[in-house]
Parts: structure tokens; C-alpha cells; sequence
């Protein structure tokens, strides 16, 4: 569980099933453990009407549980931009009654939130949980590129090779965390590196 | 001075007779300037003074939002209530002078929708004449539906209907045509926004069908001014101002504050904005809620209450004011 930061850090709930007509599911890893709890208090028929996309990522685990569920759709794919076509689409398709819910980790759902935004979802609409891995998808505020599955503190710029400070200071609209310079004034002073974001 | 209530000084630029029971009333600023900018879905509270009694009603604005010009509000006649309406229609004539709130938005539009779809039942069609305006305006994607009574009760759906065409659709109780509401809100692109203005019973009936078929509340926008219920005298203490009141059968409890001579904050007299919740030091008695504001387990514990709307039956109610 995300520790409690600054305002715009997500904080992040526990799945409960909503009223409504279709529940769309967006999960990787052990987030398909937040949707088997869920399953646990959902009225009976509830997945009969609702769809998961699911990434399992390299274990390949919980596949047989989310299945066994017996949602209307069921879709894997190996990463979170494999499944991203099938995300817009259903959203573009869909009506009001259709619930989000998005568990995993920080990092598919911000970017799960980012697609549900622009479809027009409200933030406080949607259903998360966290699970699984702390590791965080950061823009440098330097070259704006993204890194992603970042776990330490410094962590290096995968695009201009800057040393970044990652921030809690979380964008919506980016689905990122911050990273700025750490050691502007003088590129010799090396902080060590800690793996704080596991 | 009241939060947000700072005052227009106007005159009743004309008064127009629109069907049975509804007549329009024109308000144009006494100095000739331009009326402050208010957005679709603002109100503002009209000051009558009627001999020794003064009543304070919130009416929406009606015009149109790119015009300052004037402000006009439509108000329907209420022969049983509280005589505000009754106030209105025989006693404002053409020329006279007044004094109005600043608008104030308690029911704005959330401009981040994909669509806007407006329910409207009789005279709460008026929020929507300036919203489908400002929309309009800017190509915004909207529809109304329209209940009424009857066809001639059904104030604006002319215009309406020539203004907006197919976005606009009627409903007569009389021909027996309802609003096929499940149907209509499962039918709704993801990120449309439901507005509902119209008698209580109405908004409940729209709230409630749409939590259940899954609306967000934050997607679901709704205004009733209540106009506060009648009911048995009963006696206040204010703590803070150390005065004791009474408040009678036909007043609210805001209104024996304020005549008592104490000025509490408020903005839209109707029990929905919040602006005047009190505490309540001590009781001895039930209280009779009738707000949108407080939650049901604020209502449950006593200690809040909302003077616009609400009122109590016992033998002692000291007040936090």
C-alpha cells in the first residue's frame, strides 16, 4: 500500500462492486487478486455483464482465476499497450452505466485512468486498488520523456541520461510521476542509489 | 452582509404574461450599466417588500447568458403558498424598483461533459433556458426533455422547439406521454452529464434511477428550491446574539433570525447550498429536516440544521448564533 504524500500523489481504494449495466475490468499481475475479492461480495451475475482485460505479465499467474469468473469478454495480452486498442474501442463504444475498475500496479492504472479520462470518465468515478509492485512510471520535467518501471531513488533518465529526483508530484494527464534534476549544480556529486519503489 | 449576497439595485424593465399561470419579469440595472456576467443555471434572490414584511426568493435566471443587458426570470403562481409568487404577479409592475441578489450558480454546467442531457419538469424549465443558450452558443452537444401538464402549461417549449428543433422533446401528462427514463439514460454516450430541475418528486424519481443504472453521482446535477414548508410556531435562543424568537407558522426559521435583527449567511433560501447550516447547542425536541444539504446521518444526530428550510417541534431549541 502507497504511503500518504502530498496531494496529488494517488491514493488508491479497495475494488466494491458498483451498481450499474456493463463493469469493465483493467488489471495486471496481482491485480486480478483485487478483482477475485471483489468477486467475493459482487451479487450473483454480476460478471455476466462485465469484461476484463488482463495482463499477466512474466509469471503468467491468475489467468485460471480471473477466467473462472466467467466475465462475458475475457482478453490477455502481454503488455499494457497490446491491450490499449481493445480499452479505447470499448470505451468509445460505450453508454453511461458502464463502471471502471482498474487494479494492479501504479503504473497501468494511471494509464488506464489517462485512456478513461479522455473518454470522459471522472477520476472519482473510477474504482482502483493497488497491487503488486511500487515501481513508477516517471517523466523527466528536463527532456519530457518517460521512463518506465522505475524502483530507485535517484533513478537515470532513459532518454537524456539526467539523474532525476523522483518526486511524489503525480500528473493525471501524463499518468507519471516527476523527476527533476538532483544534482543541477554540480553533475560530479553522485547521491547514492537506494530500490525504494519495489 | 450575507456571503455572496452582495445587491443589484434594478428596475423592472417589463412584465410579461407568458400563460395561466406564469408571467416573466425584466430587470434592467437603475444606472443603465450592464448587469454582472453569470453563467446558465444561476440564480438570484429577489427582494419583495410587501408593507411590514419582506420575503427573500431565489428565482433562476432565465435569459440568455452572452445578454447583461437585462435579467429575466419566469415566475409560475403558487395560489397556496408562501405569497412570494402571489407578490410577484400583482403587485410588480413596469418601472418599479427593486433590489436583487448577484447571481449565484448552484446548479452550473460541467463544461468537461462530452454531452449534456437536461430533464425538466414545468416551471423547472427555466435553468435550462439560459443553459441550452450558452450552450447553443458554443455548438455544445445537448438534448432536453420536457415534461408538462398540458401543452399550454408547457411554458417556452415553443420557443424551445423552434430554437433547438430535435434536441427538444415534449412530454404531456394530459396525452398520457411519459419520459422513458431507463431507457433514455442506457442509451447516453460514456461522459454525458444529467441535469434535472422540476417538483421533488421528480428529481428523487430521476436521482434514484440513475444511481441505479450506474450514473456516477458526480455525473448527475440537480436543483429543487424547496420553498420552506409551513408548520407549527415554535421558540428558538440564539447563544451567540443572546436572543430568544419566535418563529411563526408562515416564516422560516432564517427569516425569524434575520427579523430578529441577526444576519446569518445564506445563499439559496432553499435548502440546498449550505450556506446557513447551524450548529445546534441543545435541544429538547424533533427536528423537522427538510434539506438537501445535510447527510441522513447529520440529520440523525441533532447537531446541525438548516434554518432556510427546516424547522423543529419540541420545547427548546438553543442555537448556535
Amino acid at each position: 500500500m502507497a504511503a500518504k504524500s502530498i496531494i496529488s500523489r494517488p491514493v488508491y481504494g479497495t475494488l466494491s462492486p458498483q451498481p450499474g449495466k456493463h463493469h469493465l475490468f483493467v488489471a495486471d499481475a496481482e491485480g486480478a487478486l483485487a478483482i477475485s475479492d471483489l468477486a467475493a461480495k459482487a451479487p450473483a451475475g454480476f460478471f455476466a455483464d462485465a469484461h476484463i482485460i488482463f495482463i499477466p505479465g512474466n509469471d503468467g499467474k491468475h489467468v485460471a482465476a480471473l477466467e473462472a469468473l466467467k466475465p462475458a469478454q475475457f482478453y490477455q495480452g502481454p503488455t499494457f499497450a497490446s491491450a490499449l486498442p481493445r480499452l479505447k474501442q470499448t470505451l468509445a463504444n460505450a453508454h453511461m452505466g458502464l463502471r471502471l475498475y482498474l487494479a494492479g500496479t501504479e503504473g497501468l492504472i494511471g494509464q488506464a485512468m489517462q485512456v478513461a479520462l479522455e473518454a470522459g470518465i471522472d477520476h472519482t468515478a473510477i474504482q482502483t486498488e493497488h497491487r503488486g509492485s511500487l515501481a513508477r512510471r516517471i517523466q523527466c520535467v528536463h527532456c519530457k520523456g518517460i521512463t518506465e518501471n522505475v524502483t530507485t531513488q535517484p533513478a537515470t533518465c532513459s532518454h537524456c541520461g539526467l539523474l532525476l529526483l523522483v518526486r511524489d508530484h503525480y500528473s493525471r494527464r501524463l499518468a507519471a510521476f516527476q523527476g527533476v534534476c538532483i544534482n543541477a549544480e554540480d553533475r560530479s556529486e553522485i547521491p547514492p542509489t537506494e530500490e525504494i519503489f519495489r | 452582509m450575507s456571503t455572496g449576497t452582495t445587491k443589484l439595485d434594478v428596475v423592472v424593465s417589463d412584465v410579461v404574461p407568458v400563460n395561466e399561470l406564469v408571467t416573466r419579469f425584466h430587470f434592467r440595472r437603475r444606472d443603465g450599466q450592464l448587469l454582472p456576467t453569470f453563467s446558465g443555471g444561476a440564480h438570484v434572490v429577489i427582494e419583495m417588500r410587501d408593507g411590514e414584511r419582506t420575503r427573500l426568493n431565489p428565482y433562476s435566471l432565465m435569459g440568455s447568458p452572452l445578454d447583461t443587458r437585462e435579467y429575466t426570470i419566469s415566475v409560475r403562481r403558487d395560489d397556496v403558498g408562501r405569497g412570494g409568487s402571489l407578490f410577484m404577479h400583482s403587485s410588480v409592475r413596469p418601472g418599479m424598483e427593486m433590489v436583487i441578489s448577484y447571481p449565484v450558480n448552484l446548479f452550473s454546467l460541467d463544461l468537461r461533459a462530452r454531452k449534456h442531457l437536461m430533464l425538466a419538469g414545468g416551471i423547472g424549465i427555466t435553468p435550462f433556458m439560459a443553459q441550452t443558450a450558452q450552450l447553443a452558443a458554443d455548438g455544445g452537444n445537448f438534448e432536453l426533455h420536457y415534461a408538462c401538464r398540458t401543452a399550454s402549461l408547457g411554458t417556452y417549449a415553443d420557443e424551445l422547439t423552434e430554437r433547438y428543433d430535435r434536441r427538444v422533446r415534449l412530454y404531456h401528462d394530459d396525452r398520457d406521454e411519459r419520459i422513458e427514463l431507463d431507457r433514455l439514460l442506457s442509451s447516453q454516450p460514456l461522459g454525458t452529464h444529467l441535469y434535472v430541475c422540476g417538483p421533488s418528486g421528480m428529481i428523487g424519481w430521476v436521482r434514484d434511477r440513475a444511481a441505479a443504472l450506474g450514473w456516477p453521482t458526480e455525473t448527475v446535477h440537480f436543483e429543487h428550491f424547496a420553498a420552506p414548508q409551513p408548520g407549527a410556531p415554535f421558540e428558538v435562543t440564539l447563544a451567540v446574539s443572546g436572543k430568544t424568537i419566535r418563529v411563526g407558522e408562515q416564516q422560516s426559521l432564517l427569516e425569524a433570525i434575520e427579523a430578529a435583527g441577526v444576519d446569518p449567511p445564506y445563499l439559496c433560501r432553499g435548502g440546498v447550498c449550505g450556506q446557513c447550516e447551524t450548529n445546534v447547542i441543545a435541544h429538547d425536541g424533533k427536528f423537522i429536516h427538510n434539506d438537501h444539504w445535510l447527510s441522513e446521518e447529520e440529520h440523525r444526530s441533532c447537531k446541525k440544521i438548516m434554518p432556510c428550510v427546516s424547522r423543529f417541534d419540541g420545547g427548546s431549541l438553543v442555537l448556535e448564533r
